[in-house]
């Protein structure tokens, strides 16, 4: 059996961001997934929704719950990123001093989703957006 | 070491979550950058920060880590409090810096987590 769950973030709600990664880790608790990889989906998608909020101007979340793996989708309608390798690059950020001071901003967003993925992609193009595929082996 | 502890020696007061007192952490992450919590801190951990709003509740439970203290005399709104109630999270405050806080729990036996 297999589905999906599809949870919007928008740009700058930091007072509801958290909640779509609240739902995906209730929703795989109640699958009955191992908490080693719950964790790591949680961990990963909760990086992926503060970067929605943070620096999108909002976007998507897709949860694909398969037979042998689970696949989150993280997709915004831009900016787009200009060097994918500079935004990788742990400790390089762009957020802003109100960003910083919920303790986020420290440019440790996509090296802890690359670290909790089995496997990771993202593309982006200026003006257009950012998507990035996460897997997760079950 | 029991959360129960940790209040006692922190003379630290709980604002939700009593039920986890008895409850055991085998080592402690004080920080407050919330990415570096997600990244290195271990699930068996509490929690020591001075920041105090949702996104820190958020980033605990994400962790599977069930208690944070608040340092400095910090105290959260009322609604972050609730939202601890409800995500049945422990949460305490007390007046020591975090500096002092990690070092008098240190001193009593509890280990930092390794990053390796």
């Amino acid at each position: 059996m297999s589905y999906e769950i599809v949870f919007d973030v928008k740009r700058g709600d930091f007072d509801k961001a958290g909640e779509a990664s609240r739902k995906i880790k209730h929703t795989l608790q109640q699958l009955g997934v191992t908490n080693k990889i719950v964790r790591k989906i949680a961990i990963a998608g909760y990086e992926g929704e503060m970067n929605l909020a943070i620096h999108s101007l909002g976007g998507k979340i897709l949860l694909e719950v398969g037979e042998s793996k689970l696949t989150l989708t993280i997709e915004d309608v831009g900016p787009g990123i200009p060097d994918i390798d500079l935004a990788m690059t742990q400790g390089w950020s762009t957020a802003g001093d109100e960003v910083r001071q919920m303790g986020f901003g420290a440019g440790m967003g996509l090296p802890n989703m690359v670290r909790n993925a089995d496997e990771f992609d993202i593309t982006s193009q200026v003006d257009v957006g950012t998507k990035i595929v996460m897997s997760f082996l079950l | 070491m029991k959360l129960s502890l940790i209040r006692d020696i922190l003379n630290a007061e709980v604002l939700s979550g009593e039920s986890h007192l008895e409850d055991e952490v085998y080592s402690g992450f004080g920080c407050d950058l919330m990415s570096d919590v997600l990244c290195y801190a271990r699930e068996d951990a509490v929690l020591l920060t001075g920041l105090v709003n949702k996104q820190v509740l958020n980033t605990a439970d994400m962790a599977n880590m069930n208690s944070i203290i608040f340092v400095r005399s910090k105290v959260p709104s009322e609604e972050v409090i609730q939202m601890a109630k409800e995500m049945n999270i422990l949460v305490m405050t007390t007046k020591y810096i975090l500096f002092e806080s990690c070092g008098l729990l240190y001193q009593n036996g509890l280990i930092g987590a390794h990053i390796r």
